[in-house]
């Protein structure tokens, strides 16, 4: 099981020093956070996909092959790109490319983005949201499957002979997760394809994400990819940690009062008996996350958000330490004696590579000479007629 | 053999008690009353919104529905005939009353027989009920009984509330022992809109031929409109 750390990329005040970091110091911390997750033994790191303040991250790719650059093993990702606003020629072109550059240390999320004012910014219509993101998908699962695609869809102006380059790392696209609250059509889709299916776990009492889970592990298995137990899930969650429980409870709770989303509304212990909200010891939250199986079924990914609503750069490096150092070998070691034997292994490059081409060499794409006439034709490489 | 009904009052009454939920349990005395003569029985059960205060301030600026509230949201659920009740406030229902209803799925209370009730220090309010709430129990597509209840200072020392009572609670019997509720739901409960998950956690179908569904694996939206 893969475990790591995603952000939203809010840029917050901190509610005890007062201080609100520029873009420029919240930037250099994210770098650094994401190389401290690497640090501590984490499998991944993923940010959002935001275009307004107080948030930072409007290009994920940029920043997500700068940290692969920076890191050795560490797998990097989204949450969420946003599958609606973007063209997904362009997430075909840009995810591939970090593909590459990452050497396959990479994966991403699709979601569709609830901030009505962002979707006219680039042309898009939020009362379109799930056509939009169920046509977009469409396409950008064929654009890196097929070398010349030929398309016409609702959306989007058609396509004609078009290659998206480069072509995927290993002729082997990405692999996707559809992140989802309470939408069965994403739910849908992620099976359809055989894709990874995450429920961020945050804010609902757990009944949504199960019912959802549930049903998306059904058509999992209906659609051939695999029985209901192998189907991919992935898991958000959140924690504050502490040697001591008291001390957790006391540094986190002027975050949790002000945060962004839930801030000024439940009181904090309310909150956290009802969802999943860990603030304690590094025990309780293990005890807290070993849990979330009993409810979702054994999965492949867990992800915690560690550093929003202000937290400083300093503690959220010390929390990282506190989790990869005293909760995460723990969850490993707990989770593996227990999870059911048919669980999948995580979608990795080097675990897909296998599934795909076993032990034979994978392909890689060589282009044609430019015929000069700037389009790709039928057979845009050498190995393709 | 006579029927089971399940009877829930609402109310936004904010002492104990208050005039406001005195008003709601008259009714709902009627209706027990008043079903009893049809050798039907009649079960009550309270929402006392007051009690939920802080958890409704929550669920609206957070979304997170607290324990009680669902509580609360299951109780509706399973209710046959509603009786809503609420103090007047400069001109309007509570905002504790109005805010609780807010919150609730769009497709929680369709076709649910409801009568309404409000409390005030001046007969001034007394359109609040058909100006004001009736707007609200049409949006939740509730069949709000035909005679509204109000009662200001000087109404409770006049018989003329009483009978208004009565009508009140009759027509409520009448819906309620029906079956309007069940045909509506069994014959057209999927001409409503629903999320999956509303109707507090109830509505749960999924239409596997929809044509966002055939999107969803693999189809098509449809051509881009020419020009």
């Amino acid at each position: 099981m893969q475990f790591g750390i995603f952000s939203v990329s809010d840029i917050t005040r901190d509610p005890v020093s007062g201080e609100t970091p520029s873009e420029a110091e919240r930037i250099d911390a994210i770098v650094q956070i994401a190389e401290k997750a690497e640090e501590v033994g984490l499998d991944v790191f993923a940010i959002g996909e935001h275009h307004n303040p107080p948030f930072f991250s409007s290009s994920p790719t940029t920043l997500l092959s700068h940290i692969a650059a920076k890191t050795k093993k560490l797998t990097v990702s989204t949450a969420t790109t946003l599958i609606t606003t973007n063209d997904p020629v362009r997430i075909a072109e840009e995810y591939a490319m970090l593909q590459h550059l990452a050497k396959g240390r990479m994966d991403l999320m699709l979601g569709r983005g609830n901030t009505a004012p962002v979707y006219p910014w680039f042309g898009a219509d939020i009362r379109q949201s799930l056509p939009l993101a169920l046509e977009n998908y469409n396409l950008l699962h064929r654009l890196w499957r097929e070398d010349v695609v030929d398309w016409e869809g609702k959306f989007r102006t058609p396509l004609q002979g078009f290659t998206s380059t480069p072509r995927p790392l290993d002729d082997l696209p990405p692999f996707v997760w559809h992140g989802s609250i309470r939408t069965p059509e994403i739910a849908e889709q992620a099976a359809y394809y055989g894709d990874g299916f995450f429920a961020n776990n945050i804010f609902w009492p757990k009944e949504h994400y199960m019912r959802l889970i549930k049903f998306y592990r059904q058509r999992y298995a209906h659609y051939g990819h695999g029985t209901e137990k192998q189907a991919i899930v992935g898991l958000g969650g959140q924690a504050y940690i502490a040697k001591r429980s008291q001390d957790a409870l006391n540094e986190f709770r002027p975050y949790f009062n002000e945060a962004p989303v839930y801030g000024h509304g439940p009181r904090m212990e309310d909150f956290m008996e009802q969802t999943p909200l860990s603030v304690g010891s590094p025990q309780e939250v293990i005890d807290k996350t070993l849990t979330f199986r009993e409810h979702f079924g054994d999965y492949q990914r867990q992800m915690f958000l560690m550093d929003h609503a202000g937290l400083p750069l300093k503690t959220v490096l010390n929390q990282l330490d506190l989790l990869g150092e005293e909760v995460v070998p723990v969850l490993r070691k707990e989770i593996e004696a227990r999870q059911d034997p048919e669980t999948a292994k995580p979608p990795t490059h080097a675990k897909r590579l296998k599934d795909k081409y076993g032990d034979g060499p994978a392909r890689q794409p060589k282009p044609n000479a430019n015929r000069g006439d700037n389009v790709t034709g039928g057979s845009p490489y050498q190995d393709s007629e | 053999m006579g029927q089971n009904f399940q009877l829930v009052v609402v109310s936004a009454g904010t002492s104990d008690p208050s005039s406001t939920r005195l008003l709601a349990d008259r009714v709902a005395g009627r209706v027990t009353t008043l079903a009893g003569k049809k050798a039907q029985t009649v079960g009550t059960s309270v929402v006392e919104l007051r009690e939920l205060a802080s958890e409704i301030a929550n669920a609206l600026v957070s979304n997170h529905i607290g324990p009680k509230l669902q509580k609360a949201i299951a109780t509706l659920q399973r209710a046959d005939a509603i009786v809503a009740s609420t103090p007047v406030y400069k001109a309007g229902a509570s905002g504790l009353f109005t805010s609780f209803f807010q919150i609730l799925d769009n497709d929680l209370l369709i076709a649910k027989p409801v009568v309404l009730a409000a409390t005030a220090g001046t007969a001034r309010h007394a359109l609040v009920v058909d100006d004001q709430m009736r707007g609200l129990f049409a949006y939740l597509r509730t069949v709000v009984v035909p005679t509204s209840l109000f009662a200001s200072t000087e109404d409770w020392q006049d018989n003329g509330l009483n009978k208004r009572i009565d009508r009140a609670a009759l027509e409520l019997v009448a819906l309620m022992t029906s079956g309007f509720e069940k045909s509506v739901r069994d014959e057209s409960w999927g001409s409503y809109q629903h999320e999956y998950g509303s109707a507090g956690g109830t509505e749960l179908s999924i239409d596997l031929d929809s044509d966002l569904m055939k999107l969803a694996a693999g189809g098509s939206a449809g051509q881009k409109s020419a020009g």
